[in-house]
Parts: C-alpha cells; structure tokens; sequence
C-alpha cells in the first residue's frame, strides 16, 4: 500500500494488471501502488517486459486492472478520457489525412472543450511552443520522427490534461535528437508544470527527464523502489533494478 | 605508437562547381510526364491499328481506326451512342450504389463481433469467385427481363470485392491510431466516421475501384446477352444490335465508347479522389 499523501493527483493502489494471449494468461504487473503528485515528472523506469507500458495504459484507461484501483483525484477512471492524454512511441499516432495544426485542433474540438476558432489559437500556440510554426500546414508523412513526436507532444500539452501519460515517446528516434527532445520537454514543463507520467527502459532519461523514479523489476513487474532523482545515480539505480542481493 | 595523423579542416566555399541547381531540360520534363508518355503510346498503337487494317482490308473483320472514329463521330451525332451509354451509366450508378450500400451493412455487421465477421469471411468467399454473369439466368427468372435483374447481378458484382476490401481496411487500422482516437473521449458514432474510416480509407478506396471495374465489365456484358428492356438498351445492347446489322465500325465505335468511359473514370474520377485524399495523406497503399 502506498501511504495516502497530500496533493496526490493520481493514486494507483495495488494494481494487478493480466493479458491473454493466444494460449495463456500473463501477469504483468502484480500488486503496484505509487502516489503521482500535481507537476510531478513521474518516471516509470523497468528492463523490457516488466509491465510499464502495460501500467500506463491502465492509467490511460485501456486495460483494466484485475485487483486494485487506479482514481484521478479521487475519481476511478473507467476507461480512455481527454483527461488523461496519451503520447506513443510510435511515429504513426497523428492522423495522417490531417495537417499538424488540425491534428491539434481536432483534438481540442473533438473532445468538447473548444469552439473550432478557440482551437485554432490554441493549436498555433502550442506549435509555436514546440518549434514547428513553418510546419503547421504540412501533413506528417512529410516530417521527420523527431517533429512528428514533436507535435504529439504539443497535441498532448494544448488538450491541458489533468496529466500527461507519455510511453517511451523518444525510443525510435536517434540519439541526438533523443537528448534534444528530452531539454526541450523539461524546459516546456518549466513553462507549464504540467503533470507527465513517463515510461522509460533508460536509466540516463529517467534521470533526465524524472523528478521521482518508480523501479519495477522484470516479470511480473513489481515495485522495487520509489525514489527521488536529485541524489540518485545511474550505479546507484543500475544496482536497485539488477541486483538480487 | 602510431605517428600523430595531420587533421583537415576545410572552409566550404562554393567555387568551382558548375550546377548546383537547374532546371531540367523540356523534353526530360515531357519525359518524366506519365500522361505524355501515355498519349505517345496511345498514338504508336492507333497508328498500328491503321497500319494492320490497312494491309489485312477487310473492313468487316477489321475496320480502320479513321472508319472507327468516322462511325464514332456520326453514332455520337446521331444521339444513338449518347443514349445508349447514359442509359448504361444510369444503370451501373444504380447497381453501384445498391451493392456500396450493402457492402457497408455487411461491414458494419461483420464489425460487430467474430460471427459477423466470420459470416462476411465465408460469404465473400463463396460468392467472390462466382461471375455475376451466372447469376443472370436465375436472376432473370426473380425479376423478369428488365432493369431488375441488371441491377440484381451488377450488385453481385460490386458487394463482395467491396466488403472484402472495407472490412480488410478496418482492421488493418493502427492499434496506436485507435487508442489515439478514443482518448479524445468522441461518441461512439463520431469515433467510427472521424477515426476508422479516414484511416480505412486507402483500402475502401481500392475496394470501390475494383468494384466499379468488376460492375462496368458485368453490365456491358449483360446488356449484350439479354440487354434490350422497356425499348431501350444499353452500350452492350447497342454493340450486339450492330454486329446483327454486320456494321463492324459501329461495333468498334461501341467498344471503344466502353474503353474511353473506363479511361475517363480510372484517371479523372478516381485519380482525383485520390490526389485529394490518400496521396496527399502519404497512404497510398
């Protein structure tokens, strides 16, 4: 059990998460509880197959926990909602048959929280805060990974959710671009202070982009440690994650 | 220890390079054209017909292509060919409409669950290899020798390649692009006409083409075979009645009226849809 705190915005307590594959069930992640504070960077950080994407997609509403509870403000969440807005790692989660502004747009008019004019200056302004001004015409096939994450990325931000779920959102891209979408992600929640639940493989992105770190172990993934970046270190998370001692 | 290797370092300047950019050469450019490399091979082949028929000149076997368009031209004057492809064409819009629709019920059911699917897996199966032309005994024993029985086997015709092609597209659907679309809380409806179908569109696209082929060549042929309703008849029909009257330039006037009315839909009314739609989306599968 994770101890109730102060200012909790999401709180997932004791989630057990399976899947059913063709021949068998899968637990993926067994009895999880951890406390997402308002503006936290909360970082997922596990080894492949540990549950986390499977962990923020119960988050966002997609799979449903077999034992335990996820609430947003107090409130249990049912399924997906634009409160909770997603960011894949995949570079095909923008709508290809619209341009990068309408993408946005259309997230904003589709959920219900603007007229299409309002939309229209909210798409453009967070554009612009992502960099992509002379690009607000184009269609993604055009764009290159790191632009369209880009604009998955400012989509997630102008819909203003409660929190942001972001999966690996910078896994398929190549490591220059990687490091820089990682500055410009903490100086856009420098803007902001938006609340962004994060899941990583990577110890140095954890530490980068995380104020606070959850360590699940491999298969099924179960918390190892819940700890805070300022003073940690990739040995001292590297032998937390693999150690057995 | 290897010696210290000297380093380069150069200052990019742009002298000594002759072209960095310029236009291409007009008869490259008449080259890289698709639509002028065709209207060249067009002329090659029609010159060739002349040449053939010329040197067999037999103008009841084989008439020139000068007489074609001669008899083309005079059929066309004379109202005879305008009626009988607009009564054609009003036909293959009815039949064509009429299977789009039920394709769409028979996806929408097969969506529902796996015994629809399954339903339209094995239907589409059983009825996709039957030519349409089979049916048109029986279906005119159902309907009675008229428009009935045409519309009967021309939605034969379009339903199964159709459905088969729309319920493929659906499926084919992005696992992350349907999660992307429920996030944004839309109604069930408004998620199916602004998500899936946008993002099935490429392959319903290529289902309509191939069902407006498959439809085209079924009327023609049905209108030849018991063509002649209520007075009037179709290209096919009009095709079969000169041949009756051995006016073989008329019989290549008519099948060359089914070809240009391919040619016309193919590129200008289906490569305008999808300049607009999936080239520009870069989904062109």
């Amino acid at each position: 059990m994770a101890l109730p705190e102060p200012d909790t915005l999401l709180a997932v307590d004791g989630v057990t998460l399976q899947y059913r594959t063709r021949d068998r069930l899968v637990t993926a992640v067994w009895r999880v509880s951890f406390n997402v504070l308002q503006s936290d960077r909360f970082v997922i950080l596990g080894p492949s197959g540990c549950g986390k994407s499977t962990l923020l997609k119960a988050v966002g509403g997609y799979v449903h926990p077999v034992e335990g509870s996820i609430s947003l403000n107090n409130t249990k969440i049912t399924g997906p909602g634009p409160d909770r807005i997603f960011v894949f790692q995949e570079f095909d989660q923008l709508l290809p048959w619209k341009t990068v502004k309408e993408n946005i747009a259309f997230a904003l008019t589709a959920s219900g929280r603007l007229s299409k004019r309002e939309a229209a200056a909210r798409a453009m302004h967070y554009i612009e805060k992502v960099r992509l001004t002379d690009f607000a015409g184009s269609y993604p096939h055009t764009l290159s990974g790191g632009m369209k994450q880009r604009v998955a990325i400012a989509r997630g931000m102008a819909m203003e959710p409660q929190i942001l779920l972001m999966d690996e959102p910078f896994a398929a891209l190549d490591a220059l671009t990687r490091a820089h979408m990682q500055e410009e992600l903490l100086r856009l929640w420098d803007d902001t202070r938006f609340t962004v639940l994060f899941v990583t493989h990577s110890i140095p992105e954890a530490l980068r982009i995380g104020s606070r770190i959850l360590l699940l172990s491999a298969h099924p993934g179960q918390v190892k440690a819940e700890i805070n970046s300022t003073g940690s270190n990739e040995a001292r998370i590297g032998s937390m994650l693999f150690d057995h001692a | 220890m290897p010696e210290t290797r000297v380093e380069v370092v150069n200052t990019i300047a742009p002298a000594g390079l002759d072209v960095v950019e310029q236009p291409l050469s007009i008869w490259r450019k008449l080259y890289n054209n698709a639509a002028a490399r065709k209207t060249i091979l067009l002329f090659l082949l029609a010159l060739i017909w002349e040449g053939y028929a010329r040197w067999l000149n037999n103008p009841l076997l084989f008439p020139t292509f000068t007489d074609t368009v001669r008899a083309l031209v005079a059929s066309i004057a004379s109202g005879e060919i305008p009626r009988a492809a607009a009564y054609s064409i009003g036909m293959l819009v009815k039949g064509y409409a009429l299977g789009l629709a039920l394709a769409g019920l028979l996806t929408a059911l097969a969506s529902t669950g796996r015994f629809g699917a399954d339903l339209l897996e094995t239907l589409t199966a059983m009825f996709n290899p039957l030519p349409s032309l089979a049916l048109l005994p029986l279906a005119l024993i159902w309907f009675g020798l008229g428009d009935g029985s045409i519309i009967f086997v021309l939605i034969h015709a379009v339903l199964w390649a159709v459905a088969l092609n729309m319920h493929a597209g659906f499926r084919a659907v992005s696992p992350t692009l349907k999660m992307v679309g429920q996030n944004y809380g839309l109604s069930k409806s408004g998620y199916i006409v602004r998500i899936l179908l946008p993002a099935a569109f490429p392959s319903i696209l290529t289902g309509l083409k191939i069902g407006w082929a498959f439809a085209w060549r079924t009327l023609i042929a049905a209108e030849l075979v018991f063509g002649v309703s209520s007075g009037s008849g179709g290209l096919g029909w009009y095709i079969f009645e000169q041949k009756n009257q051995l006016l073989i330039p008329n019989v290549f006037a008519g099948l060359l009226t089914v070809i240009l009315f391919g040619l016309a839909v193919e590129n200008l009314i289906f490569k305008a849809i999808e300049s607009v739609t999936v080239r520009r989306w870069g989904m062109q599968t």
